[in-house]
């Protein structure tokens, strides 16, 4: 087993772990963090790739996964100010009880 | 692959799960942490040093505090009555159960298509080709930063006072 499919492996074990605290929270918060985690296994997959790549003093994936952590901040922070703002309005921060547009 | 990675990886994903596991969402963002600077010590492994300081910096030192901060914004860290976890959260289960054994099919059928790159970048060159094979994207990123700030501040603005008292007049009449 080489060090590429340890990196995989473990960012798709990240990945789906990330994606059952989407899935299964209730709580806003909780289902960012879920989401952070999906994020963070992404960059994990773009660091191994570069590694393991065929290209030799390359650093696009290297700068790719740099973009990427800063577009995940700009989204942790406007998510985290929806988060607020939807408690202000409803007085709750759980998605479950936030349906005033269900039919 | 060697013992350190191992470890480092079971860290990461004890960290990961406890964040998703963990009924006091407190507890839940301090695991998320740990998860966090797993996934630093693995950047540092592959090479990429920049990355894992960056990866500090901005997960561990911003993007959790900010979390715990709306956490305590929204009274977040008490447990509720009703469980945190959905009704069907099975379902949810079920469907990332399913993802794990695709993604996992598909990496450990990966196979690397050369070697690893035994030459370490160094942070000078990746700063060279920040501001000039990518400085463009680098600009976008920026304008993108700021509007994200400007609309993060207006979203958490605090509602005026005047639409809730023209409310009230309302209400009166």
């Amino acid at each position: 087993m080489s060090g590429l499919t340890g990196c995989l492996l473990l960012s798709a074990a990240l990945f789906a772990t990330g994606l059952a605290g989407v899935l299964t929270r209730r709580n806003a918060i909780a289902v960012l963090i879920g989401v952070e985690l999906m994020l963070n296994a992404a960059n994990l997959n773009f660091v191994a790739f570069w590694r393991h790549g065929v290209s030799e003093g390359d650093a696009t994936g290297l700068v790719f996964a740099l973009f990427a952590i800063a577009v995940a901040a700009a989204e942790a922070a406007v998510g985290l100010a929806l988060v607020i703002a939807v408690y202000r309005h409803y007085r709750t921060a759980h998605v479950d009880e936030v349906d005033r547009l269900r039919g | 692959m060697d013992l350190a990675f191992v470890l480092t990886a079971l860290i990461t994903l004890a960290g990961a799960i406890a964040a998703v596991w963990l009924r006091n969402l407190v507890h839940a963002v301090l695991a998320l942490a740990v998860s966090f600077t797993g996934v630093a010590a693995v950047y540092l492994q592959l090479g990429a040093q920049f990355l894992g300081f960056v990866q500090i910096l901005i997960y561990v030192g911003a993007v959790a505090i900010l979390i715990v901060f709306a956490l305590l914004l929204t009274r977040g860290g008490e447990v509720p009555v009703g469980g945190v976890h959905a009704s069907r959260w099975w379902v949810g289960a079920l469907v990332s159960l399913a993802v794990l054994g695709v993604l996992g099919w598909a990496g450990a059928a990966a196979d690397p298509a050369g070697a690893a790159d035994p030459s370490v970048l160094s942070v000078e060159e990746l700063g060279r080709q920040l501001v000039t094979r990518w400085v463009v994207p680098l600009q976008v990123l920026a304008v993108l930063l700021t509007a994200a700030l400007i609309g993060a501040v207006l979203l958490a603005w605090r509602e005026d006072e005047p639409e809730r008292t023209a409310a009230d007049r309302e209400a009166e009449e």
